[in-house]
């Protein structure tokens, strides 16, 4: 499956590796904190609107 | 036709960016998927830098993000300072962790790309210089966000900085034509014929630079509408606290 790289195998894996890392972890992070911040904006919302009508 | 400024009211720039975020994801990973695999499995190596040549496919295009990243932030900043929307401040803040992430992706590859080609995993080569430097004003930049409370002073400051490390991801991109010595090869991205690269490897990295670019857009877009939302949070929790 994987093409023959020969002598710099290391390299190249450890650079896609790296970077797959990287870019996982920070699409990773956005995702998380979009989803954690937008559910504790719902809460805030929903409770100053349950504070206003009574 | 609609104005550009209509998208810096905060809930038409969620709205909007709500419904082009999907397309995003699929484009993305079309883009990323197709260029990178092309690249990996289905290019020759190359007759210099044998398989090594299968890194140019992530190397160029985070480079190329890290300092576009940098020239996006300083159009969002120009226009905090002129026009004070928030919508631009925030967009800023939100590419800054993208970009710095690029710049990181562009310093290790290089690196492991460096190493077997020119023998040294690093050296203090002008773009390879500038490079860090751009990276330590991505810390920069982010560190100054976090640590003033007001947001209005944050983005002042921050678009000020911004500003300055301009001249560095000038320096990023240009380096190698300015100083004609250290070890990085010329411009990758060049209109001259022949300091192109060769076609083969050209296209796969034509998808993963789009791919890049998508990817970029997409977290910029999915963290300016968190970065909207915790603001308006601060807001209200802080009425909350004078009631």
């Amino acid at each position: 499956m994987i093409p023959e790289l020969g002598k710099y195998a290391g390299a190249v894996l450890s650079a896609y590796a790296v970077s797959f890392v990287f870019l996982g972890l920070i699409v990773w992070l956005s995702v998380k904190r979009a989803r954690k911040i937008r559910a504790q904006l719902e809460e805030v919302e929903q409770r100053l609107k349950s504070q206003r009508s009574q | 036709m609609a104005s550009i400024w209509e998208y810096a009211n905060p809930k038409k720039f969620i709205d909007t960016s709500n419904r082009v975020i999907p397309a995003l994801w699929l484009l993305t990973s079309l883009c990323l998927a197709i260029g990178l695999i092309w690249g990996f499995f289905f290019t020759p190596d190359d007759y210099r830098q044998g398989s090594t040549v299968k890194i140019f496919y992530l190397h160029v295009p985070s480079a190329l993000m890290a300092i576009n990243a940098w020239f996006m932030m300083l159009v969002a900043s120009l226009i905090w300072i002129v026009r004070r929307h928030h919508v631009s401040a925030l967009a800023a803040r939100a590419a800054a962790p993208v970009g710095m992430v690029m710049t990181l992706i562009a310093l290790f590859t290089g690196a492991i790309w460096g190493q077997p080609m020119w023998g040294t995993w690093w050296a203090w080569d002008p773009r390879l210089t500038s490079f860090l430097i751009l990276f330590l004003f991505y810390l920069g930049y982010i560190a100054l966000w976090e640590a003033i409370e007001n947001d209005d002073t944050a983005a002042d400051l921050t678009a000020v900085l911004c500003l300055v490390g301009s001249v560095f991801a000038v320096l990023s991109r240009y380096a190698v034509n300015f100083w004609n010595q250290g070890l990085h090869q010329g411009a990758s991205l060049s209109l001259d014929a022949e300091e192109n690269v060769a076609d083969v490897f050209w296209y796969p990295a034509l998808m993963t630079m789009g791919g890049f670019i998508l990817l970029f857009i997409l977290l910029v877009l999915i963290r300016t509408q968190t970065e909207i939302r915790a603001r308006r949070m601060r807001a209200l929790l802080a009425r909350e606290r004078m009631q």
